[in-house]
């Protein structure tokens, strides 16, 4: 009894503290917003944003709602966080595995970059990519076409867009191929630990994604259109593209910057995942016949990614908290639209603030999450 | 014995609440924000981040500005001294936020009266000392002369949290016209952003666009368009809950105004002393006991006068000589034509 007493009672006393911390500003706040006739609720949230915004993934305009608006912002944010998160780890893999290239010039220049780039303030390379590179850009009427149908320019950059027709058939298509490259997968699995066969599971993936869709733009069931960009004219020297999409020059400059500070210190986590991994699993799974390929593969890029999911996953939480610095080059994320312009309009600083923070809360513990269940699937796995 | 005892207890508790009472009565009079003003020694003034004729500071950190002259006739009015203001520069996003949690005590930093803003979120707004509308600037070389020839697809920079992005969408969406509205935080950033050709029109209130457009790389490759889209009554604001320190901005501003109207300078302010006429004369502090009514002396109307200037003095120093509003449009006294009308003070 005693000493159960004594391990309840200092968390109890933590929990009173907690408990009367957060009280105190709560009724702090109270306080002083009835003090200054301000009053507190999320009603506005079903009001009217009349507001508009430049870029939205889902139908947006000001007669939608503040609560439409901040779907707009978060959508926004997601979006610029997951290419973020795409560009870093691939450009981090490149890198990382290159500072460990016997080649002088690549593993220097690996080297350089990671340096460089890590050592610069984020918010100073956005201003870069933003200001500087991105406005060097030439107008639209100057612009000469990138890949034959798309357009690099200052306003933006112009792409086709793509109209289908039918389309779910066209998505129940590439469910099919992947449920039966699943199934390919275990056969192959099985056929090897049986049979000690191998079959080109990669090969049959691939062709079964790209033939199977194939298959049904083909027959004619789903059809596609592309609407090229075309030039318009708004007045004498004012151009832009229409018809096609625009990918604003906002977020191609966030996710250039994001992905390029990012990739550094993803570079790092996968230098230092490889480089411990001991010389001896390498020689040793040379010495029973292993091809280079499947040494990386089998053995030392699964023990490698025990060392570097868990940091690389608090690289993706700083990428995502610092899209929050679309802010500053007029990128529309949750902060820009939400804690910004819908705060702005409404004066609802604690409700919109709160929002926020339990936004971003929630998106870093999604992240993390995923990352922790990936990191338990790749665990040793005692038997 | 006993009974006296209580009688007396009785009698000095009923004393001891109606002084206490008494003094509450008298203390809520004098204003909160005026003790605090005054034990600090300075007034906390927000104001914009760098808007030449309103707010903008030099290299060396003065600043200038009508709306800078408003805090400096607070301070000269509370403080006996104009110079003895802090300005707190803020974003459009930051200002309402710095005034309502107490950072500042003013805010004058060119900002519209509006019914959300004076009614929700627990603000005052004291007076209007430039009535402003909204407009477009554009290129010259694109050959637009009026907003009937925008056409869908046009972008628009601006800024965010002010009441333009608003009127945009109201202006664009009864001309059926499609726009990009490109939204920064800092004006600053929404001028490089413009200058560089990322937006056909950069649109704020008028007087904004004058400003901001001698900031651009070449201002004379730009003009203003004629028409005016909303209104924007630009003036000072205070937090709600302090009436008197309300009433001191309000009458610092409309001070100035009736100043120009009876032609009282900081030239010629103390020789008014010996005008015939008495609205001068209260004005300047020689009849009426009108500061008695903040809790202020009798001379805080002279030294904003003899300290700051008149409006007109004000205008034409930060607005008119610097190029760029010279003329003063709707903000011109009654008396000429123009619209600024202030209550009498007396």
């Amino acid at each position: 009894m005693n000493h159960r007493l004594k391990n309840i009672i200092p968390q109890l006393l933590t929990l009173l503290f907690v408990l009367a911390v957060i009280g105190f500003f709560t009724i702090n706040a109270q306080l002083n917003m009835d003090e200054r006739g301000i009053d507190f609720g999320y009603g506005f949230l079903g009001q009217e944003s009349s507001f508009d915004v430049q870029f939205s993934l889902i139908e947006y305009d000001g007669s939608h709602s503040y609560a439409r608006a901040y779907l707009v912002g978060l959508l926004n944010t997601i979006l610029v966080s997951v290419l973020g998160i795409i560009f870093c780890t691939i450009i981090g893999v490149i890198v990382g595995v290159a500072r460990l290239s016997p080649n002088y010039l690549i593993r220097n220049t690996a080297a350089w970059y990671v340096e460089f780039f890590r050592n610069v303030p984020l918010l100073l390379q956005i201003f870069f990519w933003y200001y500087a590179a991105l406005r060097a850009l030439p107008l639209p009427e100057n612009t000469e076409p990138l890949f034959g149908v798309t357009y690099l320019t200052v306003k933006g950059y112009y792409i086709p867009r793509l109209i289908w027709e039918n389309f779910d058939i066209l998505f129940y298509s590439i469910l099919a191929a992947i449920i039966s490259i699943v199934i390919i997968k275990n056969y192959a699995k099985k056929l090897q630990e049986e049979k000690g066969q191998q079959l080109p599971v990669f090969l049959i993936s691939v062709s079964l994604l790209v033939i199977l869709p194939a298959l049904t733009l083909i027959t004619g069931m789903v059809q596609l259109e592309v609407a090229l960009p075309v030039l318009k004219q708004l007045s004498k020297t004012s151009f832009i593209y229409a018809d096609g999409i625009s990918v604003p020059p906002e977020l191609l400059a966030l996710v250039l910057a994001l992905s390029l500070y990012t990739a550094t210190f993803v570079a790092e986590c996968v230098r230092a995942g490889i480089q411990g991994i001991s010389k001896g699993q390498k020689e040793a799974a040379a010495s029973v016949g292993l091809t280079p390929n499947q040494i990386l593969k089998l053995v030392i890029m699964p023990q490698a990614l025990r060392i570097i999911i868990p940091p690389t996953t608090n690289q993706y939480l700083n990428l995502t908290k610092n899209s929050s610095l679309a802010a500053a080059i007029a990128y529309p994320d949750l902060v820009l639209v939400f804690a910004g312009t819908a705060l702005m309009q409404t004066g609802r600083a604690i409700e919109i603030v709160s929002i926020t923070m339990l936004t971003y809360l929630s998106l870093s513990l999604a992240i993390s999450i995923l990352m922790n269940w990936y990191n338990k699937r790749i665990a040793i796995k005692e038997k | 014995m006993r009974r006296t005892l209580k009688h007396l207890v009785y009698l000095l508790t009923s004393i001891a609440l109606l002084v206490s009472f008494e003094t509450g009565a008298f203390a809520a009079k004098k204003s909160k924000t005026l003790k605090k003003t005054q034990k600090m020694g300075f007034v906390r003034c927000g104001v914009s981040q760098g808007l030449p004729g309103f707010s903008n500071a030099d290299a060396s950190g003065n600043w200038t500005g009508v709306d800078v002259d408003l805090c400096r006739a607070v301070a000269a009015a509370t403080l006996g001294d104009s110079g003895k203001v802090k300005f707190y520069p803020l974003s459009a996003k930051e200002r309402f936020t710095a005034l309502t949690s107490g950072e500042i005590d003013v805010l004058s930093r060119n900002t519209t009266w509006t019914l959300s803003r004076d009614a929700d979120i627990g603000l005052t707004f004291v007076g209007v000392n430039f009535y402003d509308g909204q407009g477009f600037m554009v290129r010259k070389s694109s050959g637009i002369t009026s907003t009937s020839q925008f056409k869908s697809g046009i972008s628009a920079c601006t800024n965010i949290g002010t009441t333009t992005e608003l009127n945009m969408r109201d202006f664009f969406n009864s001309k059926g016209i499609k726009y990009e509205p490109v939204a920064f935080e800092k004006a600053d950033e929404v001028v490089a952003a413009y200058d560089a050709g990322r937006c056909d029109t950069y649109t704020t209130d008028k007087s904004g666009l004058a400003a901001q457009r001698t900031k651009l790389s070449k201002p004379d490759d730009h003009i203003v368009l004629p028409e005016t889209i909303s209104k924007e009554p630009l003036g000072p604001v205070v937090r709600q809950g302090d009436s008197v320190w309300e009433d001191i901005v309000r009458w610092s501003l409309n001070v100035m105004i009736e100043a120009e109207e009876y032609g009282i300078t900081s030239a010629n302010a103390d020789s008014m002393k010996s005008s015939e006429n008495p609205a001068i004369k209260r004005l300047v502090g020689a009849e009426g006991e009108l500061g008695a009514a903040f809790g202020l002396d009798n001379d805080w109307s002279l030294r904003i006068i003899k300290q700051v200037g008149n409006y007109g003095e004000s205008y034409k120093r930060n607005i008119a000589d610097t190029g760029i509003l010279p003329d003063r449009g709707p903000n011109q006294l009654w008396t000429k034509g123009g619209i600024l009308y202030v209550p009498p003070a007396r």
